[in-house]
């Protein structure tokens, strides 16, 4: 995470010492309370235990390694002057890091720091000063100075190199993350022996990260040098799909044929990133497209759950023993029903405040679902349970278990991204980004606001509620704790930095919002804590999302200039030129 | 036209819909109301103690409605992660509380528990108030000119980055704070016997809202966030520092919102790193129910949220046997809300924000 | 019988009333100005028939109608369209989509045809494509569908402006200050575009301007509003030779307006059908 570079510029100081030293001292003085807070936050400590490179680095030594280097080349980063200065300004700002770290440990062996803060233990003092104790207190010292003045080396380097390591041992990392995930089921397969050799159980053996690095740079050098990038932006985009197509047919066998090959964990996790996408598209038209701002979404959802719930159940709450084919359209009605229901009386409300009344709503609901009141029939806070799978098949078939919902879940959110996608380029769609635009002037021009925001909050409501529908039948159970406040948020958050009103964003942004957290569920409670620095750098350095629709694009970059298409080609190759 | 008759019906609905939740409402308290009163199940001691445990709820909901309403007076933006600056107070309470204890001080003497409670406020508002402002630096200041919703959800992220960093630091588990025995007694006032702690929470709180509204009325400083409040571009015509304002304004949100925590936690004799996420909540909703950006309306509606918590659940709804009636006190509160923004968007004491139209 | 006819038309922001029980009657199929000094209500009065604002007192109809207290969407079913003194595009949507908006009321199929794309749905898009393209042709953008409206020059901007109100097939149309911020011959050219409007389609029109020349040399007939009351009516060379109009708006002798007016008067009367432009100086 970079942070501002502000500062005295080295203009305004006649250098006497060879560099500005003080913003070098204010970038070293961030950094250490960033690698301050890593260590007392628990990443270091914590992570320590999971190796990134067996025998060699562990994963919390790599983000404290990282935090240093990195304060020491933000500080070099922009600096003019020889090399030495260079060396000698990371150095510094490093080793003013470290010190942070050093101080840590003094003051730590003197006072009892654990009494607050959890994580300022024997083993953290340790990890930072090699297991020497407080006598080595000097260590972290030492190797700040160390990866500072490193950095300010690389800081030398050409462009083109560095962004070459960078993907290097960016890949490495990433490997090392999925290693474990990717290791398991490659156990069982003819690349049994490639496996054991790259992977440990946790992390890459050393020959695996050799090879990753040598790999990645190698395909950044081939995807630089035959400028890959420049080659698929110069193919006109209503023939782009002749590029993508294959990739996407190669991408859905690999998809359809996933639960079989990677196992059920993997197939779980994608089966909750689909349920996801299905309310993320959902929320898309009442707020991607109709600029509803709608915190309460969850409700329909819930309505959706508990009526394939109570239809299907073959429990105590169950009060019919449908199928769950027949129970759907069910749910997806009264979801409907629901959005109308809500949405009639709070159309009239303005922005923020709708934001607000949908979040009363969804949490009325919540807690109606599980309070005594409703018991009798919902269930109370445990809820209903016993809520058989779509297809009754014997255990060995293909469909068995938790695989069937898997494909009812894709099947599910591919119908429903059709769906939207066809209403998207609809008059209906029309109006809706038109009262998003300029409501009023929409208006005028002879919408009728109430019709077309209900319809935008009752399909979304539909969606929600298939999702909903789904989930009941994946989980076997549903309850009123599964209807926090924090999935509406999360399907907000997801369509925002997916791309708002745009149907692959939405699918990105699930894929990395949910998806993402779930798989690396052995970080526990620390992903929230990524999540959450992932949501704040994403607004700031792209508000837009990851995949936006092209009007979203232009709505965050208004005030930029634009230049015709050759000029910004030029710009661009330029660009890359110079790394 | 078949159009038109769409549209013909949805008006009729909406029309009827809204008259039947008028009724629908009405009927509810006054009759729920009723039944409970007459059913005498409640003495009276127990009504005044509800109204006080209101009062006390309403005065900290009231604190951290402040510091919502004021942000949004200046920047039109839901601060979502200052419920976690309320539970930075909390924390910063609990341990000084904990230090204090270990040597005694705490329950040393009544005088002694209150200088300790007035450390821990101290303390808790030093903590908060850099706390916020580094949020507002970080997560805030370089999205000043996005649209709305940009800034909301580095919001969400900012909460879910002080949540887990709480959790990392300090651990998952609840802490409870050191009983203070001095805060249990009694007093007897107008004929009522009330804790020293509820009168302390009251009084505190009155006194932090008495001195903001001085602050934001009578100073310079005062002055320049309610004029950049009201029109951000024509202020810094006028030569006002509008950075300064803003940083100001969540200044003065953290401090009430330290404060609120450590008050909080002496009520609630807990903190946890989630502590501050439904009390925020509903202090928006107070925010909001008081007409959002109006300064006295945040107060009115904190303590007006606060009582109706406390009393509405056995007010209302003992009286038509509702099981459980308390489970349900969120849901009167929430209620109250939609009903508020769809009879009276504005809020109850109505917003300060003009809306232009055409 | 006049298709709009405004009596005692009253409009008040709180202390300040904006228009005062003006009278007004606009004739099918005529051009009619209303001019007047800045805040002299004539935006507010456009509002008041668009439906933006409640009227406080007094009474709009249309075609014997009453609508003074409809919402836009139904002023604009009852073919009512305006464009705005700050141009009000869909900014984010190109240019054929904003005229495609402007066809909303016209579009009726339900979204379940839409999602199944039935052959009701395809060709009801297709013909208003058609219409769409062929309306901006009639304006001048032919083949600059595809360019968003944020990114069009300034004079496209308005008269994509119209285009879009033209689709909704209006018989009245309310222009406010179509010609500001143009160039003497972008303002000659909107000048004859709004008479061929008139002329082509028998669209009424209804223009607040503060361009004397365009003002006198299309308006069959020209209203006065000076704090919000009528101050005069009357044709282009009566209102010029009105004293009380030239003391309030168009200036005292001596000065260039006075000249100006004389000269915008020394224009033909418009004539339907002819296509005279007018000569600036």
């Amino acid at each position: 995470m970079t942070r501002a570079l502000a500062g005295p510029g080295a203009a305004t100081v006649a250098p006497r010492v060879a560099f500005d030293w003080r913003p070098v001292v204010r970038i070293g003085a961030i950094g250490g309370a960033v690698s301050l807070y890593l260590c007392l936050v628990g990443i270091v400590p914590v992570f320590n235990q999971r190796p990134l490179i067996i025998g060699v680095i562990s994963l919390g030594q790599t983000a404290l390694v990282l935090s240093l280097f990195a304060t020491g080349f933000v500080a070099t980063r922009k600096l003019t002057g020889t090399a030495g200065a260079r060396f000698l300004a990371g150095g510094l700002a490093g080793g003013i890091a470290g010190a942070v770290l050093s101080a840590l440990v003094l003051v730590g062996s003197v006072v009892p720091l654990r009494n607050v803060f959890l994580n300022a233990s024997p083993e953290l003092y340790d990890l930072l000063t090699f297991g020497l104790g407080t006598s080595g207190f000097w260590a972290p010292l030492v190797t700040g100075i160390a990866l500072g003045a490193l950095a300010g080396g690389f800081s030398l380097l050409r462009p083109r190199l560095r962004r070459s390591l960078y993907v290097g041992f960016l890949s490495v990392v990433i490997m090392g993350l999925f290693a474990g995930l990717i290791r398991t089921p490659l156990l069982s397969s003819p690349l049994e022996n490639l496996a054991r050799l790259l992977f440990a159980p946790e992390g890459l053996t050393p020959v695996g990260a050799v090879i990753t690095f040598a790999v990645a740079v190698a395909l950044n050098e081939y995807r630089r040098t035959n400028d890959l990038g420049r080659r698929y932006r110069a193919v006109p985009s209503d023939r782009r799909w002749t590029v993508i197509a294959p990739a996407a047919v190669v991408l859905s066998i690999a998809v359809l044929i996933l639960p079989q090959t990677l196992g059920s964990f993997f197939a779980q996790v994608i089966a909750i990133v689909a349920l996801y996408v299905m309310m993320g598209l959902g929320l898309n038209i009442t707020l991607g497209l109709a600029g509803l701002l709608d915190l309460g979404f969850v409700a329909f959802f819930a309505v959706g759950a508990y009526t394939v719930g109570l239809l299907t159940s073959t429990g105590e709450y169950g009060i019919a023993q449908w199928s769950f084919w027949a129970a759907v359209p069910f749910a997806v009605f009264f979801a409907m029903l629901f959005g109308a229901f809500l949405g009639l009386p709070i159309l009239g409300i303005r922005g923020d405040y709708l934001a607000i009344a949908t979040m009363g709503f969804g949490e009325i609901i919540r807690i109606l679902a599980g309070s005594d009141l409703l018991k009798p029939l919902l269930g109370g806070p445990r809820g209903i349970t016993n809520i058989p799978k779509p297809f009754d098949v014997p255990p060995d078939h293909w469909l068995a278990g938790p695989n069937q919902i898997y494909y009812i879940a894709l099947a599910g959110a591919a119908l429903i991204a059709f769906i939207a996608w066809r209403l998207r380029g609809s008059h209906l769609g029309r109006a809706w980004l038109a009262i998003r635009e300029d409501e009023d002037v929409a208006e005028a021009t002879g919408i009728n606001l109430v019709q077309t925001k209900l319809l935008a909050y009752i399909l979304g409501a539909a969606f929600a509620g298939l999702g909903g529908a789904v989930f009941a039948a994946l989980v076997g159970s549903i309850f009123a704790s599964s209807i926090q406040l924090i999935v509406s948020i999360n399907v907000v958050a997801l369509i925002i930095v997916g791309g708002m009103g745009s149907i692959p964003g939405v699918v990105v942004g699930a894929i990395f919002l949910i998806g993402l957290p779930e798989l690396f569920r052995e970080f526990s409670e620390y992903r929230y804590l990524f999540y959450g620095f992932a949501l704040i750098a994403m607004m700031r350095f792209r508000p837009e999302g990851l995949l936006p629709s092209r009007v979203t694009l232009r709505e965050l970059h208004v005030a930029e200039n634009e230049q015709p298409p050759d000029a910004a080609e030029g710009a661009l190759v330029a660009q890359e030129e110079a790394g | 036209m078949q159009v038109g008759a769409i549209e013909r019906v949805t008006e009729v609905a909406i029309a009827v819909f809204l008259w039947a939740l008028r009724v629908v409402v009405i009927l509810v308290v006054v009759v729920g109301s009723a039944l409970t009163l007459m059913s005498g199940r409640y003495s009276l001691e127990t009504w005044s103690n509800l109204v006080v445990s209101g009062l006390t709820l309403g005065s900290i909901y009231a604190l951290i409605a402040l510091g919502y309403t004021m942000v949004y007076g200046i920047l039109r933006m839901i601060n979502f992660a200052h419920g976690e600056i309320f539970t930075s107070g909390a924390f910063a309470g609990y341990f000084i509380a904990v230090g204090l204890n270990s040597v005694g001080f705490l329950n040393a003497s009544p005088l002694a528990s209150l200088l300790s409670v007035v450390i821990m406020i101290a303390v808790a508002i030093a903590i908060s108030t850099p706390l916020a402002l580094l949020v507002e630096r970080i997560a805030y200041r370089p999205l000043r000119n996005a649209p709305r919703l940009v800034p909301l959800i580095s919001a969400i992220g900012a909460s879910y980055v002080l949540q887990y960093t709480y959790r990392g630091l300090f651990g998952p588990g609840i802490y409870s704070y050191p009983s203070v025995a001095w805060l249990n007694e009694l007093l007897p006032i107008g004929g009522l016997r009330i804790r020293v702690l509820d009168v302390l929470v009251v009084a505190s709180a009155i006194a932090m809202m008495v001195g903001l509204y001085l602050f934001v009325m009578r100073t310079k400083m005062g002055t320049a966030i309610r004029a950049v409040s009201e029109d951000k571009e024509t202020a810094a015509l006028m030569g006002i520092d509008v950075n300064r304002a803003i940083v100001t304004t969540f200044a003065l949100g953290a401090v009430m919102a330290g404060a609120a925590g450590v008050l909080y936690s002496l009520l609630y004799t807990q903190v946890y790193y989630l502590t501050g996420f439904i009390p925020g909540i509903k202090a928006f909703t107070a925010a909001v129910l008081g007409g959002i950006g109006n300064i006295p309306g945040a107060m009115l509606g904190g303590l007006f949220l606060g009582q109706v918590e406390s009393i509405g659940p056995t007010l209302f709804l003992d009286g038509f046997g509702v099981p459980s009636p308390n489970q349900l006190k969120d849901v009167i509160a929430f209620t109250m809300l939609v009903l508020v923004l769809v009879f009276r968007p504005s809020g109850i004491l109505g917003e300060r924000i003009a809306k232009a139209r055409a | 019988m006049p298709l709009l006819t405004a009596q005692q038309v009253t409009k008040r922001f709180g202390g300040l009333v904006a228009v005062n029980s003006l009278d007004f009657t606009l004739e099918q199929g005529s051009i009619v100005s209303v001019i007047g000094p800045n805040g002299a209500g004539k935006t507010t009065f456009f509002n008041c028939i668009a439906g933006f604002y409640k009227t406080d007192g007094g009474s709009i109809s249309f075609d014997g109608t009453p609508i003074n207290n409809l919402r836009p969407d139904q002023i604009a079913a009852l073919k009512i369209n305006r464009t705005y003194q700050n141009i009000r595009l869909f900014q984010n949507m190109s240019a054929i989509e904003n005229v495609l908006v402007g066809q909303h009321r016209h579009l009726h199929t339900p979204w379940i045809a839409s999602v199944l794309n039935t052959r009701g749905v395809r060709e009801e898009e297709a013909a208003a494509l058609d219409e769409a393209r062929e309306l901006l042709r009639y304006v001048g953008l032919q083949g600059r569908g595809d360019i968003l409206a944020g990114k069009l020059p300034y004079g496209d901007q308005r008269r994509l402006e119209v285009a879009r109100a033209l689709a909704t097939r209006p018989r009245l149309l309310l222009l406010d200050e179509p010609t500001a911020g143009m160039n003497p011959s972008e303002k000659q050219q909107m000048t004859a575009f709004i008479r061929r409007l008139r002329d082509d389609k028998g669209i009424t029109i209804l223009l607040i301007e503060h361009e004397m020349r365009v003002v006198m040399g299309i308006s069959e007939r020209i209203t006065v509003l000076n704090y919000g009351e009528k101050l005069a009516e009357g044709t282009p060379r009566e209102i010029q030779t009105d004293e009380r109009v030239i003391e309030a708006y168009l200036g005292r002798s001596g000065s260039g307006d006075e000249s100006a007016a004389q000269r915008a008067g020394g224009a033909a009367e418009p004539t339907a059908g002819a296509a005279t432009t007018v000569t600036g100086a």
